[in-house]
């Protein structure tokens, strides 16, 4: 059983970066891929996502960095300090190197810094988190940042409607005597292609025939996109999110009834609310910002939590945080917040690209 | 489960499609508001009513409503 607690350390702060242009999908544009099979309003009656951000220049690394930047100035701490990063996400800047490397450049961390990439998606947050909190449960590094999120893809292509861009930043720093962490944790790559981006990596070299457009579940796409068995990835969801929070309330023996709120990865809403109704919660617990941000990978747990809990953070809320997907990989976290430092959303303009780590 | 049951609570899912249509003969596949969004609906009803944890291709794989019924029987 995959159960993992860190004790001694707390979410300093958590903050979001977002595109400025707001894509509405009641008016879907050229690039947009809305399946003909419905219309529009369907759409986002059953998906709940009216819109989203996206931009054609502003990369994941992009958008943490700048969430990072405004973290660490609302923090006020000392870049010397933060002794490792973990990125989070399926889009990098460069098939290498890491983009945790580049990011702890541009920062301008120390060079006395632990940096990796994680590749995952939906569950990725959780799974990030587990990995700083494990860095720093003894001590011996103080300070660490986890920057999530998806956002410009790798090539062009038809856009699903369903997902939007965003990179975050979680800041988490070794506090003697706190409570920490309780995690639980899956995975089942038999659904490895539930979601799945078929050429590109080394199973598949790209080549020329990887951008010849087929029908893929009734959408045109090539290879290099990402394409999703969308049942199966629902029945997944709606199935294994609910007993893992049962699970980890079950081994650390707590009522999760009686947490303040219940973040999830903000999937689609059908999904969501099927969730919802399984763990028998009451609306007020659940937050969601898939109306206006979609469905934005690992960043949407912190992105759900700047947006709609800014206010409502004050210490001892009993947080339990769900993220699914992609793998199939699970993973959820208990925690309590105490003092955390939430930024304002940070809107990101098209031009605040990385202009140096550019070959 | 029944048959009848079923079937009401598989024509609970379409908005615009009357449920005098819907017939355990019913190839759904057909039917003009079927889309993979109504498929959803009937996953979610599925796994509420039944408890049952349908895929993609059984849904695909059946063709009338009690092909899915007996999909779902099967499960149980």
């Amino acid at each position: 059983m995959a159960f993992l607690e860190f004790r001694n350390v707390r979410i300093a702060g958590i903050s979001a970066g977002v595109p400025r242009f707001i894509a509405s999908n009641l008016h879907p544009l050229n690039d947009d891929g809305i399946s003909s099979e419905y219309t529009p309003e369907a759409f986002v009656e059953t998906t709940g996502v009216l819109e989203r951000r996206l931009s054609d220049t502003l990369t994941t690394s992009d958008l943490c960095y700048a969430a990072a930047e405004k973290l660490i100035a609302e923090l006020g701490w000392e870049r010397s300090e933060i002794e490792a990063l973990v990125f989070v996400s399926q889009t990098a800047d460069y098939i290498l190197p890491a983009t945790a490397c580049i990011l702890q450049d541009r920062l301008g961390l120390s060079k006395e810094c632990y940096a990796e990439d994680v590749a995952l998606g939906c569950s990725g947050w959780v799974y990030g988190l587990s990995n700083v909190a494990s860095l720093l449960t003894n001590g011996s590094i103080k300070k660490a940042l986890l920057l999530a999120g998806d956002a410009k893809k790798r090539a062009n292509g038809a856009r699903d409607p369903l997902f939007g861009h965003a990179g975050t930043a979680t800041a988490v720093e070794y506090a003697e005597g706190d409570k920490g962490f309780q995690f639980h944790f899956g995975t089942d790559g038999s659904g490895y292609d539930a979601i799945i981006t078929p050429d590109g990596g080394s199973r598949n070299q790209v080549s020329p025939a990887s951008f010849e457009l087929k029908q893929v579940e009734g959408k045109t796409m090539h290879r290099v996109q990402t394409r999703m068995k969308g049942m199966d990835v629902f029945s997944f969801g709606i199935s294994t999110a609910p007993k893992s929070i049962k699970k980890l309330a079950e081994h650390f023996g707590f009522d999760y009834q009686e947490s303040d709120y219940f973040v999830f990865h903000q999937a689609n809403m059908k999904m969501n609310k099927m969730i919802a109704k399984k763990l028998k919660l009451v609306d007020e617990k659940v937050p969601t910002c898939m109306y206006h941000f979609g469905n934005t990978s690992s960043a949407s747990i912190p992105l759900t939590i700047v947006t709609q809990l800014k206010d409502k953070c004050g210490n001892g809320k009993k947080f339990v945080c769900c993220g699914f997907g992609v793998g199939l990989s699970w993973g959820t976290v208990a925690f309590e917040t105490n003092n955390i430092v939430m930024s304002k959303l940070v809107e990101v303009a098209d031009e605040e690209t990385d202009k140096v780590h550019v070959v | 489960m029944d048959l009848k049951g079923f079937i009401k609570n598989f024509s609970d899912q379409f908005d615009d499609t009357d449920s005098s249509v819907i017939t355990a003969e019913t190839n759904f596949h057909n039917l003009d508001e079927w889309s993979s969004l109504i498929a959803l609906s009937i996953i979610a009803m599925v796994d509420e009513e039944y408890d049952v944890t349908l895929k993609g291709d059984d849904i695909k794989n059946a063709q009338t409503v009690e092909d899915l019924f007996n999909t779902v029987k099967a499960k149980l």
